[in-house]
């Protein structure tokens, strides 16, 4: 059993978004997302510091230092996309205009709280960003995470230890070992990695999981696993 | 006739006092005006909040104005972005307060100011440690909380094409918090990279209309000397 990496995280992620879906991704894994969007279909990527229209890094001699995303990495707008200042950036992110939003995660409860803005560091000086924002606004909120921490313990618990930057907002969580959707009645197992069964991924995580009717194996482009993927030079 | 170019940027920053609330629109080091900062730390007030998304970068513009001793606070979403250090070292010495506000709820309660507004109900923060200490109201099941406008004394933005009047355009991505921020301060004062005729910026598309602005200084394509990014100019130059 191999856990994904970030590369097939984000690949896995990026299957389930729908034609014509209006999205958010956040900083660090989620950005990765962009690049599995399956061809020919239509995703809108909106950048939380007004652009909606996110294209992919640009090329030698296209860079704009005007033009970057919210990871501050220098990108490009796609044909059709447009700028909007920073307060409707926001209005489109709080007031439910997205249709998703892809976030990154400490840790996730199982009632789909969500602990992704401080790891409470007294070293440094606590920062939010747009955080907090996309885990309101967004229609529905997935979660790409590691399954657990460096140590092995679960990230997924029955109560964030971590300060909460939402309550109750995660709908799905990709994970390194699954795909869990939160639901009313409990997380769900909806997909594990090749080899991996129920009881040893319960074994990883807090809340008590349900095993979904006819649930899928994990089928990520091998090419992707760390670290052949860093390797072929995807810088984020 | 209406002219508010004001050739000497030192003119232009001259009676920002000590103690002034400073709008300081812009998103990493995209959008910031640079020029108008440096004037700043050149002009000598002290005592300063600055309202930004960040919290200033390497050792020029805000991050100068930070290592010179002369902000107070900063109210900001994210102060942990390139190289911070100015700003960590003040922190660290607890010789300036940090005030952490969630970017959306930043760029909404300037421009509930500027709308004239005296607050706004938000669920953003809401049951979180930022909304410790906020009054919060629940509308229709959801829990919100309160928010109050922010207003600045000044605002320094940073446009792309200006003309006499002070109507203005951004380009890209370096348009972020400036249209919010040049309608929320008592004073606009405004960078811009090459002035135009009146009339020669399509109606259409003029992003801040002059009514926000009263001055405006053409400060070229460059960065300040000392920003990182001086070099490639003066190299294509040269």
């Amino acid at each position: 059993m191999t856990p994904l990496s970030r590369f097939q995280i984000a690949w896995r992620a990026a299957q389930d978004l729908p034609e014509g879906a209006y999205v958010n991704l956040g900083i660090g894994m989620p950005t990765l997302a962009a690049r599995y969007v399956p061809a020919g279909r239509e995703v809108i990527f909106h950048s939380e510091n007004g652009v909606l229209g996110l294209g992919p890094a640009p090329q030698p001699g296209e860079e704009d230092e005007d033009l970057i995303d919210a990871g501050k990495n220098l990108t490009t707008l796609v044909r059709g996309g447009c700028y909007v200042h920073h307060a409707d950036a926001f209005l489109m992110i709080r007031g439910g205009h997205l249709d998703i939003s892809l976030l990154g995660a400490f840790e996730v409860s199982g009632t789909g709280d969500l602990a992704n803005w401080t790891t409470e560091d007294p070293n440094f000086p606590p920062g939010v960003g747009g955080a907090m924002d996309l885990a309101v606004g967004a229609r529905q909120i997935r979660v790409l995470m590691d399954h657990v921490d460096k140590k092995g313990k679960p990230r997924i618990l029955n109560r964030c230890a971590l300060p909460l930057t939402a309550a109750g907002v995660v709908r799905r969580i990709y994970s390194s070992l699954a795909v869990i959707d939160v639901t009313p009645e409990g997380l769900v197992v909806v997909e594990m990695v090749p080899g991996m069964d129920i009881d040893r991924l319960q074994a990883l995580t807090e809340p008590k999981l349900m095993l979904a009717p006819g649930c899928g194996v994990i089928a990520a482009p091998a090419e992707l696993g760390a670290p052949a993927a860093k390797a072929a030079g995807q810088a984020a | 006739m209406i002219n508010k170019q004001i050739d000497d940027i030192r003119e232009a920053v001259n009676d920002i006092r000590d103690g002034a609330v400073v709008l300081v629109p812009g998103f990493g080091a995209v959008g910031i005006a640079d020029h108008l900062l440096e004037a700043l730390c050149d002009q000598g007030a002290t005592d300063l909040t600055i309202v930004a998304n960040n919290a200033g970068n390497d050792e020029h513009g805000l991050a100068r104005l930070i290592n010179l001793g002369r902000v107070r606070k900063v109210i900001c979403s994210y102060p942990r972005s390139g190289d911070y250090s100015a700003f960590l070292n003040a922190y660290r010495a607890k010789t300036l307060e940090l005030e952490l506000v969630p970017q959306g709820t930043i760029s909404e309660r300037m421009r509930c100011a500027a709308a004239g507004l005296g607050g706004f109900f938000s669920p953003v923060s809401a049951g979180t440690r930022l909304a410790e200490g906020k009054e919060t109201r629940e509308i229709d099941g959801k829990l919100y909380v309160f928010e109050k406008p922010l207003r600045g004394d000044v605002a320094l933005v940073k446009a792309w094409r200006a003309d006499r009047w002070g109507n203005l355009t951004y380009r890209k991505s370096a348009r972020n918090f400036n249209p919010i921020c040049a309608q929320a301060a008592d004073l606009t004062i405004v960078e811009t990279a090459a002035m135009v005729e009146l009339g020669a910026l399509d109606p259409e598309t003029v992003m801040t209309p002059g009514i926000f602005v009263d001055r405006i200084v053409a400060v070229g394509e460059a960065p300040p000397k000392n920003h990182p990014g001086y070099a490639k100019f003066a190299g294509a130059a040269a």
